[in-house]
């Protein structure tokens, strides 16, 4: 997952399209980074999008951060995505601002990992409101416990769902 | 959250949750009556949800979605970037092409590939006049369950000349598969500019009919004015979109602020209202059919003449390394596609973020405390469609 | 069989109705038999229970332009124990499964079944799903298949129409 950035810049050259100005997007990032330093690591920067990731044990006070003081007030998507060959689940929640005018293009995503076998991860439900029902979601088809959070159980799949949560890797579907 | 019914209240029979909603304590649970609506009712659709009911209020509400969740984003990973087209269409039919609009940019960016202009401007008429269809039907649907069956004749009958329009364009009748990545699938046939332009301007005679007998109607504005208060700070926490985020006053539209495609060079409003409450969810939409018929109009003027509309991909293209991240505006509000790509010919993952899902968190904010007779009002309000929500 | 002494008991007054009753039916199938199935075929209610997106062009077969009613098809607004007939309306997931099964058992004999789109029939686009039953036959018993994806109204109405010729040839129940 590395090397993204270079792959874009790559393919980006040979479609000869101008260099965006990515002044916010740098901005955003120069701002968590004298504030975190190394805690919060860079993933890659492209036209209105931003990906940075964190541990799970500091991912509260970035995400306090950064709804307080950069305005990213919701969150738009919460996913995961399982990642077997390196025994990790990657949760991302994507945050959006409404209140800041200039913000509202940008979407940060802000991604953290949890080991797959035994995943834990601390909610965000104290600083955002809106990731509610999309952890509850995360939660049931992935497996990925968050603690701190009222209702892990049940939202999507019938009740009496017997199997492992359907988005890892090792479930398969009918015929495949 | 301060209403009428907390402030009768005894405070030793509240307590406040962690979200912030004031719920009614154990200790008077002899008061409560449980119901359960849906998924068999007239005023919820493919929807349940429980609510328990003190006297005429409300003081709980649990969402309990899932009827209709139908494993798409599995789905996605075991079929190709064009095969998963038409069953990712399938959630919202009747906006078929705005779901699969944010898809195929989002394929795009990891294909990279651009569309031509031509095809540009075909997408995004197809896209105005879907919005049509759906915000007719949902406009329809609303209509029957506040028990005016007027409003249900109308739009369903005015959206079959835009469902007439998309079948000359693209060939079917609700599920189009037109946006692909790379353009869209044809060009659009003879003679459809001027038919197109007719249907508008018979449509936009027929916006003013719909709102004197519905939006004027004195019963109407009585069951929906002053219901379901969504101020402007829960709306930004809650983090709703579509028109329920712009009926509490927030000018936040796809279009406007992140334009895809040729939405930067139309010239258009984002209608917004400041009232919050149901009335104002269920005019926005309204105000944003008549914009889009300005959209519609601008679009077919600046399109150019000919021209490709699609570049030509290879069969089974393979995506490169990487994520994209692309929302398109829809009827029930932003829309965004996450796809993390293993540089083969599938999807590694595929994250569909809906305007239902979020909205639907609304939902036991504004029961909560409301009287039972307004939960229609309040419900369909938020623009909720629940295939889209369970996917 | 019950002696007649036994069934003049009170606490067996709904055997007593319901014998009463069967006797009634196999006097009168001969001759209004005919009667009682035209009465039927001209106003089946359909319960309000959608199951996935076929519920779209469902809504469309009432709209002006198709208006199913003027062929004895009501719109879908009445409550479940007074419908006589259930179109399931797309995709059953295991969810939803129960429920129908609920909803039909709970309503008044005679009833019908339409089975609307692909995904009632066999499972249709999502036959590979984890969450879909392929087909509704498993659950419920169906008396005509529309098939499509989404079916188009015509189409719908032409397997109403169906029906109504299913039920106009049978005996009544
Ligand atoms: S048959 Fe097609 S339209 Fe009908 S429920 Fe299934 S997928 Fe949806």
């Amino acid at each position: 997952m590395t090397d993204i950035n270079n792959d874009i810049n790559q393919t980006t050259s040979n479609l000869n399209i101008v260099e965006p100005d990515l002044k916010i997007e740098h901005s955003l990032y120069s701002q968590l980074s004298s504030e975190f330093k190394d805690k919060v690591r860079l993933v890659y920067t492209k036209p209105n999008r931003i990906k940075i990731s964190v541990e799970p044990e500091h991912i509260i006070e970035v995400a306090f951060f950064l709804k307080n003081q950069l305005g990213l007030d919701h969150a738009e998507s919460v996913g995961g995505t399982d990642y077997p060959d390196e025994n990790v689940i990657e949760v991302i929640y994507h945050l959006n601002s409404y209140s800041r005018e200039e913000l509202a293009p940008i979407i940060l995503a802000l991604s953290t990992k949890t080991d797959r076998n035994s995943s834990y991860l601390p909610s965000l439900l104290p600083v955002f409101k809106s990731v509610e029902y999309h952890e509850r979601e995360t939660y049931e088809m992935l497996g990925v416990y968050f603690q701190g959070h009222p209702r892990n159980e049940r939202f999507l799949l019938p009740e009496d769902w017997a199997d492992i949560p359907p988005l890892k890797k090792e479930f398969r579907i009918k015929g495949r | 959250m301060t209403n009428k019914y907390s402030e009768s209240l005894d405070s030793k029979f509240k307590e406040t949750t962690n979200l912030g909603l004031e719920v009614v304590k154990e200790a008077s649970e002899d008061r409560l009556m449980k119901l359960s609506v849906g998924p068999q009712h007239p005023g919820s659709g493919h929807f349940r949800f429980t609510i328990k009911v003190d006297g005429d209020y409300i003081v709980y509400c649990d969402p309990d979605p899932g009827y209709v969740h139908r494993g798409e984003e599995k789905m996605c990973e075991y079929r190709n970037y064009i095969q998963n087209i038409p069953h990712l269409e399938r959630p919202v039919i009747h906006d078929s092409t705005n779901i699969t609009y944010s898809y195929s940019l989002a394929v795009e960016e990891l294909l990279g590939i651009e569309v031509p202009r031509r095809g540009q401007f075909i997408r995004a008429i197809a896209s105005e006049l879907n919005r049509q269809v759906y915000t007719l039907y949902w406009l329809a649907i609303y209509g029957i369950f506040l028990g005016h069956s007027t409003m249900f004749m109308w739009p369903t009958g005015d959206r079959e000349l835009f469902i007439d329009l998309l079948a000359a364009l693209t060939g079917a009748r609700v599920t189009h598969a037109f946006n692909i990545p790379g353009g869209v699938r044809n060009d659009i046939p003879e003679g459809f500019k001027e038919k197109c332009l007719e249907y508008i301007k018979y449509f936009e005679k027929r916006l003013k009919e719909y709102e004197d007998i519905f939006y004027n109607n004195p019963l109407f504005r009585q069951r929906t004015e002053n219901v379901g208060i969504l101020p402007k700070q829960d709306a930004i926490d809650l983090g709703v979109t579509g028109s329920v985020l712009r009926a509490s006053g927030i000018p936040h539209d796809v279009r406007k602020v992140e334009p895809y495609d040729v939405y930067n060079e139309i010239d258009f409003k984002v209608q917004y209202m400041k009232t919050c409450d149901s009335f104002a969810r269920a005019y926005v939409p309204f105000l944003d059919m008549r914009e889009s018929c300005n959209i519609t109009r601008q679009l077919l003027e600046k399109m150019p003449e000919s021209g490709e509309v699609r570049v030509k991909l290879q069969s089974n293209p393979k995506g490169r390394i990487g994520e994209a991240y692309k929302r398109v505006e829809s009827g029930r509000g932003a829309l965004s596609y996450y796809i993390v790509s293993d540089g083969s010919s599938k999807p590694y993952r595929v994250k569909i973020s809906v305007g239902s899902f979020r909205n639907i968190l609304a939902l036991p904010h504004l029961l909560v405390g409301s009287r039972l007779g307004d939960m229609p009002s309040i419900y369909w309000a938020l623009n909720y469609w629940p295939v889209e929500a369970d996917r | 069989m019950l002696m007649i002494k036994d069934l003049i008991n009170p606490a067996n007054f709904n055997l007593l109705v319901s014998q009463v009753s069967d006797v009634l039916v196999g006097a009168l199938d001969q001759p209004l038999g005919y009667a009682i199935n035209w009465g039927r075929i001209w106003s089946l209610w359909p319960v309000h229970l959608e199951t996935a997106c076929c519920s779209v062009e469902f809504g469309a077969t009432s709209s002006p332009r198709y208006d199913c009613e003027r062929f004895g098809i009501i719109e879908a607004f009445g409550s479940l124990r007074q419908c006589d007939l259930i179109v399931v309306q797309g995709t059953v997931t295991r969810k939803m499964a129960p429920r129908l099964r609920m909803v039909y058992d709970q309503m008044a004999d005679p009833k019908y079944v339409i089975a609307m789109g692909a995904c009632s029939i066999t499972g249709g686009l999502y036959i590979d799903s984890y969450n879909v039953l392929p087909g509704i036959d498993g659950i419920i018993p169906v008396d005509v298949y529309v098939p499509g994806c989404p079916p188009r109204p015509e189409t719908l109405i032409q397997g109403c129409m169906l029906l109504q010729e299913k039920i106009k040839r049978s005996k009544i129940k």
